[in-house]
């Protein structure tokens, strides 16, 4: 079995900055997994700008921001990286497996970072009640179809979910040509950014409901309409507050879960409820050896946090491996 | 004539207390960095925005290309600007930055490319 | 062309027969009208091979099960690669006064030749099922109970069907059954078949096919069920299927293992007078949790991944399985709720006899091919097999689904198959049936079905026509 001195899974901003942060401080042979068939993860889909304020001080575009680190990551020759190799196990003793096209293979690491991400909640979380038709999709899954594809999912959307993702993909939407007819937010506020909720909505005069929900997907093969209802402070129908929306589409957008599949089947602790590692501080594991990073450790706001504590969980790595001292 | 308005220059989002008359610019309150004075002023006068949203491509290695206008655009041109957004096809590698429609819709803005693409 | 038997809906019943008679030197033909088999009451089935407990012993599908389940376990699981789980069943009460109730469903299994029933203590079950409540006192235990999944049940029996002869038609609603002097007009689709007997396993609308046929003996009243599955972390929460000992009004809420590895917690039971209304709704939610967290109250909601409901073609206690006298060479399987996907290879053994009682001769095939290659399924071998088949074929480590673990071989596999729609990959393979339901992998595998099938991305559908999933295209 080959051994590595370090293993960062996952490409995107996170995994990106561990790299390159363990490499200044001393690592010389980083192994870098990226399940996709590029470097940036889910950057290369936020077409939007708002990134890099912090980290740049100036303001670039998801895949811009991306592309800074990419061209570093690609350019050292300590960082080996292989794309379309997706980890399938993770062993206490930091033994990884992954897949790539054509091969298993396995390689023992000194360290491990995961920075494997977050997936979406979905419709099935909240839930939302209803017929199960076609046009119900995570709001990402719609921004990946948008932006990378060129597909546009529908011709009228009901957006559920008032963060930023939901804001985004609504103006997005809009642009594309197509009738956003609402937001729909249970709590009494956006959790996104209000600059969102200004120049993704009010600039193409999409409603915001506050306090009220999905309370029903109507239609059998593609959706036709949904019910929405007003909620009280605890969540509660108000009876006769209902009211329905015709569409084709429904965007769900409702919160990000960190993705620890790979360090829950090596043991570590996981928090069921935020599905985030039991551990004393940022990007530690309860596991010696085995960090994670990034939204992986915890659901960031910004990007350029994400940034900030990976270069951190990089030089831990660092750490660990004896190279440095932090 | 008194306004409110949020600052979208940074995720801080300040509120801000505009004086205007229509169009005309009078004063602003409630921003906390020289940007927040200037946004106010700007979106009293003629709104911005920063357009992005991705190109067709041919024979390169992702279907469409994400590209941005170097710099805002007037808001109210957005939809004319997306319409012609749909008439470009990439068919060259790029690089991050390059310039894919000098001058865009003779706005004095190029629309340049956010991510640098090979071919297929 | 004159066909011997039509046989009306490729769910697992229509499909259990399809494969019987493939047996024989028939032409026989298969119509469904959604676009797949599975598509309608089958895809919603909970996946419980039953023993052939809880049903009267004289009843019709009593007798069905108990056979059904012995076919299975002995022969088509085998010969057709299912993946079949024998993990035994348990009925628990939650008070020992109710344990003669117990003794009843143990005494009538057993007239029904239901082995190897024995009633057990909270010390056996503590041993062998830890997460179950302080309410549960004692239980039955069924070892031959187990599980399957439906949907690849029915694909498995279609395959084999579909290779040994019998010609498949999807997306082909019937819309009228006459009845000719030498037989039957079927028209399905816009297209008019014709073939010497019917058989009718329509599932929801067999009451309509029957009476289209000129037999309007009786009503199907769906009976709506909704099950909510969980993550397959909580794979290990149980390693039985539980039931609650029944209520004179309902079977209970079930915990049930799946095939797959995803607990299922379900089905709630509500007549419905609608045919298509397969929504879940807040009562079900609510009414599901609470029965199942009374046998295992460490369930919590978040575990949930996915729901759906389903509706039981429900028409009176038992199945109807019968030739129509008064429509010559009609035979009518309706009726076939719970236990229909145990029973469905007996029911198909006693429709062959019924034809061959009515005249039509069953003479084997000399080349009858029994076996059917059981598809690979990364998420069911251990890592040494996955490498092995990665050598043989790269894409098998392309990974498409990371939630279950599907490659993009797999989803090929597939659609070579038959799968059309995105909901028939998801059936085949799993791919979007995990956590992130879809919100990874989807691009890809539309994309998948394009290169494979040759389909404008417009043309790509969830379940078929009017369910596609993109409006334009930037092209």
């Amino acid at each position: 079995m080959k051994e590595r001195q370090l293993v960062v899974v996952g490409g995107g901003p996170a995994g990106m900055a561990a790299a390159l942060a363990a490499r200044e401080a001393g690592v010389a042979d980083v192994l870098l997994l990226e399940r996709d068939q590029h470097l940036g993860g889910i950057l290369n889909q936020c077409i939007h700008p708002g990134f890099g304020l912090h980290h740049f001080k100036e303001e670039l575009t998801g895949p811009e921001y991306a592309d800074r680190f990419a061209a570093r990551v690609l350019a050292d020759p300590g960082i080996e990286v292989r794309l379309k190799s997706f980890a399938v196990k993770l062993t206490p003793d930091r033994r990884i497996s992954f897949l790539r096209p054509g091969a298993l293979e396995e390689v023992q690491a000194g360290a491990v970072v995961l920075a494997t991400g977050c997936r979406e909640r979905t419709r099935e979380m909240i839930p939302i009640p209803g017929t199960r038709p076609a046009g119900v999709y995570p709001a990402g899954l719609a921004q990946k179809m948008v932006n990378m594809e060129g597909w546009i999912p529908g011709r009228e959307a009901v957006i559920v979910g008032s963060g930023d993702i939901g804001l985004i993909m609504a103006r997005r939407m809009a642009l594309e040509g197509v009738l956003v007819k609402a937001v729909i937010e249970i709590q009494k506020s956006s959790r996104g950014l209000v600059r969102n909720v200004v120049q993704c909505l009010e600039d193409f005069g999409i409603p915001l409901y506050f306090q009220h929900r999905i309370s029903m997907v109507r239609g059998r093969d593609r959706v036709e309409s949904v019910d929405v209802v007003r909620v009280d402070d605890e969540f509660r129908d108000i009876p006769g507050s209902d009211f329905s929306l015709s569409c084709d589409t429904v965007l769900v957008s409702v919160g990000l879960i960190p993705e620890n599949e790979l360090l829950e089947m090596a043991g570590a602790l996981i928090d069921r409820k935020t599905n985030t590692p039991v551990a004393p501080d940022v990007n530690l594991t309860s596991l010696p050896g085995i960090f994670a990073c990034g939204n992986a450790c915890k659901v960031y706001d910004l990007a350029d946090w994400v940034t900030r504590d990976s270069q951190l969980a990089g030089r831990m790595a660092a750490r660990y491996l004896g190279v440095a001292d932090l | 004539m008194k306004r409110r308005m949020t600052c979208i220059e940074c995720p801080q989002g300040c509120s801000l207390e505009v004086e205007a008359d229509g169009s005309r610019f009078i004063g602003v309150t409630g921003y906390k960095c020289r940007r927040g004075g200037a946004y106010a002023r700007q979106e009293t006068e003629a709104p911005l925005r920063t357009l992005t949203t991705s190109v067709l491509t041919s024979g390169l290695e992702l279907k469409m290309l994400p590209v941005r206008t170097s710099r805002p655009i007037p808001k109210a041109r957005l939809f004319e600007a997306m319409a012609a957004v749909k008439l470009i096809v990439v068919t060259s590698p790029v690089k991050a930055g390059a310039v894919i429609a000098p001058d865009f819709l003779g706005l004095g803005v190029d629309l340049v490319a956010c991510r640098p693409l090979l071919k297929k | 062309m004159v066909r011997d038997v039509i046989i009306i809906g490729a769910g697992i019943s229509g499909a259990a027969i399809a494969r019987e008679l493939s047996r024989y030197r028939l032409k026989v033909l298969l119509l469904e009208k959604e676009a797949e088999p599975a598509f309608g009451v089958s895809k919603s089935n909970s996946g419980i091979i039953h023993a052939g407990t809880q049903n009267p012993p004289s009843s019709l599908k009593g007798w069905l099960c108990v056979e059904g389940n012995r076919l299975l376990r002995e022969e088509l699981a085998a010969d057709l690669g299912l993946h079949f789980v024998q993990c035994g069943q348990l009925i628990v009460v939650f008070d020992l006064a109710d344990l003669p109730e117990l003794d009843k469903i143990k005494a009538e299994g057993e007239a029904l030749g239901v082995k190897g029933l024995e009633i057990v203590d909270r010390a056996w079950l503590d041993a062998r099922e830890p997460n179950l409540g302080p309410e549960v006192k004692a239980a039955l235990y069924v070892p031959s109970a187990g599980i399957i999944s439906p949907y690849r049940f029915v694909y498995a029996l279609v395959e084999n069907a579909v290779r040994n002869g019998v010609r498949l038609e999807t997306s082909s609603r019937v819309t009228a059954v006459r009845r000719r002097p030498e037989g039957f007009e079927v028209v399905a689709g816009g297209q008019v078949f014709r073939s010497r007997f019917v058989v009718n396993a329509a599932g929801l609308y067999a009451d309509e096919v029957s009476a289209m046929a000129g037999a309007p003996t009786f009503k199907i009243t769906p009976r709506k069920g909704e099950e909510y599955l969980l993550d397959k972390k909580r794979e290990h929460i149980a390693n039985h299927i539980i039931f609650p000992l029944p209520s004179k009004t309902s079977k209970g809420i079930l915990i049930i293992k799946t095939s797959d590895g995803n607990p299922m917690i379900g089905p709630t039971a509500h007549e419905t007078p609608d045919k298509e209304d397969l929504a879940t709704t807040d009562a079900g939610l609510a009414e599901v949790l609470a029965g199942a967290r009374r046998m295992m109250p460490s369930l919590d909601r978040s575990d949930i991944i996915a729901y759906f409901a389903g509706l039981r073609p429900a028409s009176g206690k038992d199945f109807i399985i019968r030739h129509e006298d008064a429509v010559p060479g009609l035979v009518n399987v309706a009726g076939i709720q719970s236990p229909g996907l145990t029973s469905a290879p007996a029911i198909a053994v006693m429709v062959a006899g019924l034809l061959k009682e009515r005249g039509l001769p069953l003479t084997p095939k000399e080349e009858f091919h029994r076996l059917r290659p059981r598809p690979v399924h990364l998420f069911q071998v251990p890592l040494e097999e996955t490498a092995r088949l990665i050598e043989k074929d790269p894409s098998y480590g392309d990974i498409v689904c990371r939630c279950e673990l599907v490659s993009a071989q797999e989803v090929r596999d597939a659609i070579r198959r038959g799968a059309r729609t995105l909901d028939g990959v998801k059936f085949r393979t799993r791919a979007q049936s995990g956590r992130c339901h879809g919100g990874f992998c989807t691009t890809r595998i539309i994309k998948l079905m394009q290169e494979e099938l040759g389909l404008p991305v417009t043309a790509v559908s969830k379940r078929g026509p009017g369910s596609e999933l993109i409006k334009d295209e930037r092209k």
